[in-house]
């Protein structure tokens, strides 16, 4: 389909179009705006969520991931320099954002450089940062202790906290700590307990934000990519009308609906990893040099009162 | 042992007990020699071999031939590397017989074992 074509689902009993998502997904690596409106999936095209044919948005964050800095294997040998144009499109958004979520994986090696160098890109952007780890930043000595340092602070558990902004209800968890042999991404039995709690007192009618490192549905457990007690997390999100998942860690974007939670993945800022399945392994995906900017990106997302949509437009790098 | 016997006593007198000594230690060492270095490939998210079995005193060495870092951790802990880089080695030299199930702590479904028996 043209990738300006909107989508005007129309709803199932359950109230998801699911020729609508369908059809979303098979542009979603050029580019897509994926919104909620009323917990209802709407999509359409990148080039008309440019042309601004929504209704202008009372506050927009935004979403990195991946970052990978002091990567520089052949996949791309510079992951600091496209961080830097990452940050700096998102410098030229005509509406800056109000804060940006990363979803880990900040550093590659959890070196004090590493993240040094990380940091100060990113506070060019210019607006506050809420972390959550990945794998790769947990690898110093201390196991996750030079994260904590910097990024942890407010943060219970291996660095997991929830916070408020304009009626939504963001959660970032924590799925990198503690794996099992054989297993997936875990959460763990506290912090299972902890977002219990921290949702007991919320209506309803809340919309909710949970973001994390990996992804906290099923993508291809053969590679690992899940979270074992993941489903567990979500069925405590039941309740709520409009759920969003935040993930990172598989370096392309995927999305999914179920009920009410919808799923997004994020690409990286540093390099690609192949489609499920598609490769021997998960490793770097080495493109020709000219399209690696296609592969990488950022994502920003909507949130309109009234309306209500919850909208992610993820916007590649480069094509 | 009864060609032996009578190689010494062929011997002089002197000279047998240095010669018997020699005898008594060159067996393990030998053995040792021919088994007490292995090398586990890590590549494409897959330790190779991932069933190993060993001689107590072998030192196995993974070696990380992928482009991500992986890390060794064993299920009881009784090792743990830390992060391998691109080429980054580990060792770890096993002195008791039993199994060590080990796996990536940064992709769990990567998993190993290593069996030491006499």
């Amino acid at each position: 389909m043209d990738k300006s074509d909107k989508i005007r689902p129309t709803k199932d009993e359950d109230g998801i179009d699911r020729r609508g998502f369908l059809e979303c997904m098979t542009w979603a690596g050029t580019g897509v705006l994926w919104a909620l409106a009323g917990g209802l999936p709407q999509a359409m095209g990148l080039s008309t969520a440019l042309a601004a044919e929504t209704p202008a948005a009372p506050f927009t964050f935004l979403q990195i991931s991946d970052s990978h800095v002091g990567f520089s294997k052949p996949a791309n040998p510079d992951a600091l320099a496209t961080l830097r144009e990452a940050i700096t499109r998102i410098k030229e958004l005509p509406k800056k954002p109000s804060f940006m979520i990363h979803t880990g994986d900040i550093s590659h090696l959890s070196k004090d450089i590493e993240f040094d160098n990380a940091d100060q890109l990113i506070k060019e952007a210019g607006i506050p940062v809420f972390y959550v780890p990945g794998e790769h930043d947990l690898l110093d000595d201390g196991q996750g202790k030079s994260y904590l340092d910097r990024y942890g602070k407010g943060s219970k558990g291996a660095g997991w906290y929830s916070f408020d902004q304009q009626g939504v209800h963001y959660i970032g968890l924590v799925n990198v700590v503690n794996l099992k042999a054989g297993g997936l991404g875990n959460l763990g039995a506290d912090q299972l307990q902890w977002l219990q709690d921290d949702v007991a007192g919320l209506s309803a009618e809340t919309p909710i934000v949970v973001f994390a490192h990996i992804p906290l549905w099923t993508v291809y457990p053969d590679w690992g990519w899940g979270t074992s007690d993941g489903a567990q997390a979500l069925a405590l999100l039941k309740r709520f009308g409009s759920v969003t998942v935040l993930n990172g860690h598989i370096h392309q974007v995927m999305q999914k609906v179920e009920g009410n939670i919808a799923f997004h993945t994020a690409r990286s800022t540093a390099f690609p990893q192949p489609e499920p399945g598609k490769a021997p392994s998960p490793g770097p995906m080495k493109v020709p040099a000219g399209d690696l900017r296609k592969y990488l990106g950022i994502a920003t997302v909507d949130f309109v009162r009234g309306g209500e949509p919850l909208a992610i437009i993820d916007k590649p790098l480069a094509g | 042992m009864t060609f032996i016997s009578f190689g010494i006593s062929r011997m002089a007198w002197m000279a047998s007990p240095v010669l018997v000594g020699l005898l008594l230690v060159a067996a393990p060492q030998l053995a040792a020699a021919a088994t007490s270095e292995v090398t586990v490939k890590i590549a494409n998210f897959t330790f190779s071999p991932a069933d190993l079995t060993i001689t107590p005193g072998t030192t196995v060495t993974w070696v990380n031939n992928d482009d991500i870092p992986h890390a060794v951790v064993e299920t009881e802990k009784t090792f743990r590397s830390k992060a391998l880089d691109t080429d980054d080695k580990f060792s770890f030299t096993f002195t008791n017989p039993g199994e060590f199930s080990y796996f990536c702590s940064l992709h769990p479904h990567m998993t190993g074992k290593i069996t030491v028996k006499k």
